[in-house]
């Protein structure tokens, strides 16, 4: 068994009054795609964005690579903190969020250029290695007006994998695409995975989670009611929430 | 020459009828520019291109040029023709008339936004022409003026200072009456600001109590 | 309407009119300047750096601009600022029109989509970084028509210099509405100046908006 790449102890995440997280514990081995399933509300995006602090955690703990995300440091080295850890992870957001005013080879390019980790011309030459990776080789002087919503999914998730990160997060990433542009995404997502990419994937697609991952966790209420590999979870439940959740679903 | 603020409370009275002057200016000013922006609205909304045309030149006119100058054609204006108004008169006319531009202008663009399918809904339920304005279109366009018109009117008690020019003995000039007489002009014109940023104050609760009050119908 | 009255002094009017296009175009550029500082601190992290901001926005826009030129022309030697009525005047307008103009800039950075900061923050970028690549780009093109807005107003805003006895179209106005008597050709006068202003200025800022837009 590989190491854990992130490790999560008693996680919880209030907003307000109001208790979303309430106590996680979660291991992600290197290599793992994981999916995160639940009923909207459950927590499972919370959860996702509090692995890369866009959600500050309220209690508990969040690894990675060996290095506490949520320190609690003075505003200016929590910052620098934060910048050098969400190089490492890479996140794809179901409103895509590509930067309007760059065109798709602009996108990818930026943060590698703007961080000194690439020259332009090294930038240049990865980023159009990976918008054809993702199929978009003839798009990639196109502004994101330009491009279809699978498109523009397919850019912002280059745009992530131009880091070179070692963790990719997927919030919903095809929850906002017509239902004709879900499979484009979906195979490149699938092609990541037999890559060895590590991904945590927080999806509403259940037979693509049970296609692409190799482990299932089902959040009810904040907590993490049942895990395990896609088919024992799908196939034979054993928590009666996870039971009714997929008789809802499937 | 040092600062001192001791010396105000002496001119207490200065302050007082300044600060009554400028509300009864601005509340008078308010009521005849609004009134006057429906009007100027509803002519610029009329059919018939005579009607429309110069409303739209005055409007043109006098968005174009500044208040000061405005308040300079009222005032020694009327006093060519032959007609003698006190400045407190012509101060209200001049601001009135200055906002009642901006004021139709927000208020047209309002009555233009409500959905044409609301009347087309009335209508189908029988209420006529007038019932569907009354009952449908004008309480949809109040809420919708509220915001842009309330900013105006907070507008309006800043821009009122200018009436000092032509002798009327509001808050600014009240300041400078006790400025000539004290040769304080820093203190003074520090108190009047204050007084004007508390008016303001009001006006903006004001106007965020009508914003809610109204925010429902939209 | 006396033409022959507005033949003999239009040149007075156009010599002012330069006047006020010179106080305009100084307040405008020092209003902007002080707009982007302050547009920007408003929204800054640090208290330090934001509530005296947020001060200054509140004060200049809840007070009268008049009241604030005579505070500094009139008040400043008190505390040792004595300036000519053109560098009041340009300072006045400007201070005032900037507290404006940082609304109009606050405005557009706010409006800009969470998701964006969000992004660039997720590749590592710092907030500054974000700013400068992501953010204003964006705002730049919502920011033009309210900028374009304040400026307007403070050219027609621009009249209250005349009464620190400034020589700009107001002020020659007035004077030639006292020595003649003939408020109605005056005022006729110095419109046409102010609208030829404004229009040419609306002009430009509109040719700006569809520049940004385009790109």
């Amino acid at each position: 068994m590989s190491e854990n790449l992130i490790e999560i102890r008693g996680l919880k995440k209030n907003f307000g009054d109001l208790a979303v997280l309430k106590g996680i514990d979660m291991n992600i081995r290197k290599g793992q795609i994981v999916a995160l399933i639940g009923a909207s509300g459950s927590g499972k995006s919370t959860l996702l964005r509090t692995i890369n602090q866009l959600e500050e955690a309220t209690a508990g703990e969040i690894w990675f690579d060996g290095q506490l995300v949520n320190q609690d440091l003075p505003h200016r080295a929590r910052e620098k903190h934060l910048n050098q850890l969400r190089r490492e992870i890479g996140m794809v957001f179901q409103h895509f969020n590509l930067f309007p005013h760059l065109t798709a080879i602009e996108n990818v390019t930026l943060a590698p250029t703007m961080l000194k980790l690439q020259n332009k011309s090294d930038a240049l030459t990865s980023g159009k290695a990976l918008l054809d990776k993702v199929g978009l080789a003839d798009r990639i002087d196109h502004y994101p007006s330009q491009l279809s919503g699978g498109q523009k999914q397919r850019v912002a998730i280059a745009r992530s994998l131009a880091m070179s990160p070692q963790v990719m997060l997927f919030d919903e990433v095809t929850s906002a695409l017509d239902p004709e542009l879900v499979g484009e995404v979906n195979r490149v997502m699938k092609q990541l995975a037999q890559e060895h990419m590590t991904m945590i994937i927080v999806t509403h697609d259940l037979r693509f989670a049970e296609d692409v991952s190799d482990h299932v966790v089902f959040l009810a209420d904040g907590l993490v009611v049942e895990e395990g590999p896609p088919a024992q979870i799908f196939a034979d439940p054993k928590h009666e929430l996870t039971q009714s959740f997929l008789k809802q679903v499937f | 020459m040092g600062l001192d603020f001791s010396i105000l409370p002496e001119y207490s009275d200065y302050f007082l009828t300044g600060t009554l002057w400028t509300l009864a200016l601005t509340a008078l000013s308010m009521f005849f520019s609004i009134s006057g922006g429906i009007l100027f609205a509803v002519l610029q909304l009329n059919r018939h291109a005579i009607i429309r045309w110069p409303t739209s030149f005055i409007a043109w006119l006098f968005m174009g040029t500044p208040l000061l100058l405005q308040l300079f054609l009222v005032y020694f204006g009327l006093v060519q023709i032959g007609i003698d108004l006190n400045a407190f008169v012509a101060g209200v006319i001049a601001l009135s008339l200055h906002f009642a531009v901006y004021n139709s202008d927000i208020i047209r663009s309002a009555i233009v936004a409500v959905d044409s399918g609301q009347v087309e809904a009335a209508r189908s339920l029988g209420l006529s022409n007038f019932q569907a304005l009354r009952k449908i279109i004008v309480p949809q366009a109040v809420a919708n003026v509220t915001p842009a018109l309330g900013n105006m009117m907070i507008a309006l008690l800043k821009e009122s200072a200018l009436v000092s020019v032509i002798g009327v003995m509001e808050l600014t000039l009240s300041a400078q009456r006790a400025i000539s007489d004290s040769f304080r002009p820093f203190e003074f014109y520090i108190a009047a600001a204050a007084i004007y940023y508390i008016i303001n104050l009001g006006l903006e609760q004001a106007v965020h109590f009508a914003e809610r009050r109204t925010a429902r119908y939209r | 309407m006396d033409i022959q009255l507005i033949a003999k002094v239009w040149p007075f009017f156009a010599e002012a009119a330069v006047v006020t296009v010179e106080i305009s175009v100084l307040a405008i550029l020092l209003g902007l300047s002080i707009g982007f500082a302050a547009g920007l601190g408003s929204l800054s992290h640090n208290k330090l750096i934001r509530l005296p901001v947020r001060f200054y926005v509140s004060f200049f826009r809840g007070t009268p601009a008049l009241i604030q030129l005579f505070l500094l022309y009139f008040g400043g030697p008190q505390v040792g600022i004595q300036l000519d009525p053109f560098e009041a005047g340009v300072i006045g307008l400007g201070v005032n029109i900037g507290a404006y103009m940082s609304e109009s800039i606050r405005g557009a950075i706010i409006s800009v989509d969470k998701g964006q900061t969000e992004a660039g923050r997720c590749l590592g970028l710092g907030h500054a970084q974000v700013m400068r690549k992501i953010i204003i780009p964006q705002a730049a093109r919502l920011m033009v028509r309210p900028l374009g807005v304040n400026a307007i107003a403070l050219i027609k805003g621009s009249a209250i210099v005349s009464t620190i006895s400034l020589v700009e179209l107001s002020y020659t106005a007035h004077r030639f509405i006292s020595s003649t008597y003939k408020p109605f050709e005056m005022f006729i006068l110095a419109s046409v100046f102010y609208l030829l202003i404004v229009t040419v200025f609306s002009y430009g800022v509109r040719k700006v908006d569809q520049r940004v837009a385009m790109d």
